[in-house]
């Protein structure tokens, strides 16, 4: 169809009907939806360019966070490409070399950019042998590729080197070339050592805290006592007494300084912070009405999860309970750090971001500079788990080199600074409310959860998003934080059951005032949802006489579900009735993570000292399904990682503040699951290479909790409905 | 001022005041990328050295306070292409994730072996239990160290 008719001549022949079309003649000129990340980077030489000897350099929107996504995503174009992984580079997350592919975050990088990779390589490798064909006299079909040799059954052959210079690849990815059938694969689904492990075990630059650009000196911060204060005044004579101050950074109320060597600028950061006049922002809520205080702000409500059919009046026995989960903070083991460089008024930022193309956006918004000025650089930090302090220390160290031109600065946080003023989970809080039939089915299932925004990471809203944009002395202030919407969802995710039930009704009361600052943790409010709606599974099927995994079992229709249940009960040696002893016990607790990426099913067993309030969670047993696995050791790493990491969660974390500001500050007032508190795993991955791909960054960690929170009240009895499981919990509710 | 100090068996002067943090001379002056700042308190041992073979903080310990002792970094057992048995173990093992507690995990681990080459997983656990680990990777960390001293034992 040729689209040459103007839109009003259009318009006249078709009366009022044109009004309900979008008639803009750009519709002729309507991009095809590309799968992945190639949607939005559809160039094939934004993803891949093959070098003059040969070798490939893959280029991707996402970055590494200790999850080994590199890796796998290097596997993923070796394989389609048929080249030697070593001949694969990977160039990840530069707002001046790569794709955008917005933030790494969700379990989101092998679905987006793995599949992206994957058409991108198989179609690059097309192209290659295309223009092999006239060289070895034969048909593109008929060639095959031996690492990185057109190989020709006439005997003649072709190296990618030799077609390096004739490939044009600045055009746009078709996605019509299928990748290989998975019996062919000989790199994905192999556990590929990781390829930045030997640096990161020997002590090589491997993190953004290693830079060490020429002429570089030290950055430190000072923060109010609490939120929203504002600095009326500073002594700044102290601090720049100091040997070695180079500068003291003060815009509205931002306090910074620069020194020469990194002990001079913290020594600098101590005196500063000791002259330093306040006026307080709002006091905080108080911690031990919290969860009222947030239902009592004012929410935005969403029916997110309706069914209905006629219910059988047959004296139905009807449960109800309430959960609770604390404010959780991220807790990277090393506080963040940036390092940045501003020179002829252009700045370089290194960050650990998981976005670094929303952070430019920020700092180009708050320092009014041009975003073509702005080049942000992803360089490994420690692990962030979410939204930490990464994208935060950034601006604060774009800011202090902006004082100091010309020296690039480097500037890592303080543990105070990355506990106090981190973004942290949500506390979020869950009702539920089921009937039991008389056969013992669930026949009606009421839920509802309430709580803050999951998402204030840079550009979520139209606002400033970045910390030091808030204190400056022409303050950028915040947007309207939003949630992410269904069916991934932000504190509503994972809250509708995918049981099946024949009644269901979901809510979502969305908090969005924040009194105290929240944003992405790990798993969003999956974590808290699946630790109530399981735990309520748990207390349904004890009301129904139920064993757990049979009642489970009853009401799961969906193979993969049933599956990795199946599996898991089995790994366990799962004895259907078996009680706790009082000390004793083992839980189950199961999700398919986002309700859209993988399965996982875990069996937690625990054992309680009721005279100390102790939980050990002591084995766990997981059985998880994400599709085709590319590789199956860095897939049980995750798995086992958020196993612990939830176990953690669980038994001992919680952001601890009092109504004058934030009290974790450290590690003594934030404890997180010692080496000797690690639980002895066994995990089974049950691989579906006919299946795609499904993200497993965040799926073992609401499966844990609950199953931990089943275990408890299997071995005792009791049931707790309040995280954490810390010991004077534990106690009260053994009384 | 400065100071001189033997690190990895070299003899080194740095322009640094005598109540600097170690942590920060063997980062910047000496440009060694093992040991980590995580929380300068002494919690975490992201920081951890050997200073005459036992396992220091090296984010609390003075460099004033040091003498003329030994100092080991994670640099001083090995490189990328000829690694220490504990360094091999924890490639073998794939025993990290953002691996940021690393060094501190593998410097703990040596101090342990080198007063008892035979440990029992309890003895790891307890020899670690002051070296904090945030991604979960504890068990790998376990079996790194239990696999080099297997190693070790046999050579």
């Amino acid at each position: 169809m040729t689209i040459s008719l103007n839109r009003r001549d259009f318009a006249k022949g078709l009366g009022g009907v044109v009004l309900a079309f979008t008639l803009d003649p750009a519709l002729a000129q309507q991009q095809k939806q590309l799968p992945g990340s190639l949607n939005g980077n559809r160039m094939l030489d934004a993803w891949i360019r093959i070098n003059p000897d040969g070798s490939a350099t893959v280029f991707t929107g996402k970055v590494e966070l200790g999850q080994g996504i590199i890796t796998a995503l290097a596997q993923i174009a070796a394989e389609e490409l048929d080249l030697p992984l070593a001949r694969v580079s990977m160039i990840s997350g530069d707002t001046g070399r790569t794709p955008n592919e917005g933030q790494t975050a969700g379990s989101q990088s092998i679905e987006n950019s793995g599949t992206a990779l994957r058409l991108a390589a198989a179609e690059v490798r097309h192209i290659l042998l295309e223009l092999a064909s006239p060289r070895v006299q034969l048909d593109a079909d008929a060639l095959t590729v031996i690492d990185g040799v057109v190989v020709s059954p006439n005997g003649k052959s072709v190296t990618y080197a030799e077609l390096a210079a004739s490939v044009d690849l600045h055009r746009e990815a078709t996605a019509t070339v299928r990748p290989k059938p998975t019996g062919m694969h000989k790199i994905i689904g192999q556990p590929i050592p990781r390829l930045d492990i030997p640096g990161k075990i020997t002590g090589k630059a491997s993190y953004v805290q290693d830079l060490r650009r020429p002429g570089m000196v030290h950055g430190r911060v000072v923060r109010p006592p609490r939120y929203g204060s504002t600095l009326e005044a500073v002594d700044e004579t102290k601090a720049r007494a100091i040997p070695g101050v180079i500068a003291v950074v003060r815009d509205g109320s931002f306090l910074g300084v620069v020194a020469e060597r990194e002990e001079q600028a913290i020594k600098a950061r101590v005196a500063l912070a000791e002259s330093a006049k306040w006026k307080l922002g709002p006091e905080l809520p108080d911690p031990a009405n919290i969860f009222a205080h947030l239902k009592s702000l004012p929410t935005k409500v969403e029916v997110i999860g309706v069914k209905q059919a006629p219910v059988l009046a047959s004296a139905p026995k009807v449960l109800e309970a309430t959960y609770t989960k604390p404010y959780m903070a991220h807790a990277s083991i090393g506080p963040s750090a940036a390092v940045a460089e501003f020179k002829d008024d252009k700045l370089t930022v290194w960050t650990h971001s998981q976005g670094v193309f929303p952070l430019r956006a920020e700092i180009a918004k708050t320092m009014t500079l041009p975003p073509a000025s702005v080049r942000c650089i992803h360089t490994e930090g420690s692990g962030c788990y979410g939204h930490n302090g990464a994208d935060d220390v950034a601006l604060d160290a774009a800011l202090l080199a902006r004082a100091v031109p010309g020296k690039p600065v480097r500037l890592q946080w303080m543990r105070d600074d990355e506990f106090a003023w981190e973004p942290y989970g949500p506390a979020m809080s869950m009702q539920a409310k089921a009937s039991l039939d008389g056969e013992g089915r669930i026949v009606d299932w009421n839920y509802e959860v309430w709580s803050n925004s999951h998402s204030t990471r840079p550009q979520s809203t139209t606002g400033a998003n970045v910390l030091a944009a808030w204190y400056l002395a022409e303050p950028g202030k915040m947007g309207s934080p939003t949630s992410p919407p269904q069916p991934a969802g932000g504190g509503d995710r994972n809250s509708i059951p995918l049981y099946d039930f024949p009644n269901q009704r979901v809510v979502h009361h969305f908090i969005q005032d924040m009194p105290i600052r929240v944003s992405a943790l790990r798993t969003l409010g999956a974590y808290a949802n699946v630790f109530a709606s399981e735990s309520f599974m748990d207390e349904l099927a004890l009301a129904a006489g139920a064993d757990p995994v049979a009642f489970r079992l009853a009401h799961m229709k969906e193979p993969r579900a049933r599956a990795v249940i199946e599996k898991v009960a089995d790994m366990a040696g799962w004895k259907p009735g078996q009680k706790g002893d009082g000390t004793r016990g083992r839980g189950i607790g199961f999700a398919k993570y986002k309700n859209l990426a993988c399965y996982v099913a875990v069996v937690a067993e625990v054992e309680i000292d009721r005279a100390k309030g102790t939980v050990c969670v002591c084995r766990a047993w997981c059985a998880t399904d994400a599709g085709l696995v590319i590789n199956p050791d860095g897939l049980i790493g995750q798995i086992e990682g958020g196993i612990i990491q939830s176990a953690s969660w669980t038994l001992h974390e919680e952001v601890k503040f009092d109504r004058n500001g934030i009290l974790s500050r450290d590690w003594s007032n934030y404890p997180i699951l010692t080496m000797p508190e690690a639980p002895q795993i066994a995990i089974a991955l049950i691989n579906r290479p006919t299946e795609r791909s499904l993200g497993a960054g965040e799926g073992s960690q609401g499966p844990t909790v609950a199953a931990v929170a089943n275990a408890f009240a299997n071995a005792t009895g009791k049931r707790i409905r309040d995280l954490p499981f810390h010991p004077e919990r534990v106690k009260a509710a053994l009384g | 001022m400065a100071v001189t100090l033997k690190v990895n068996g070299a003899s080194r002067t740095v322009p640094a005041e005598p109540d600097t943090p170690l942590l920060y001379v063997l980062r910047n002056d000496l440009e060694l990328n093992g040991a980590k700042f995580g929380c300068g308190l002494s919690q975490c041992g992201a920081c951890t050295v050997l200073v005459d073979g036992k396992a220091v903080r090296s984010c609390v310990t003075d460099i004033g306070s040091l003498g003329g002792a030994e100092i080991t970094t994670l640099e001083g057992l090995g490189t990328a292409d000829k690694p220490h048995p504990l360094q091999r173990a924890f490639i073998g093992e794939q025993a990290a994730q953002c691996g940021y507690c690393i060094n501190g995990m593998i410097m703990s681990a040596k101090a342990l072996l080198d007063r008892n080459a035979r440990p029992s997983e309890d003895d790891v656990r307890q020899a670690l239990a002051a070296n904090l680990c945030r991604c979960g990777t504890h068990n790998r960390i376990i079996r790194a160290v239990l696999r080099a001293a297997n190693e070790m034992g046999r050579t």
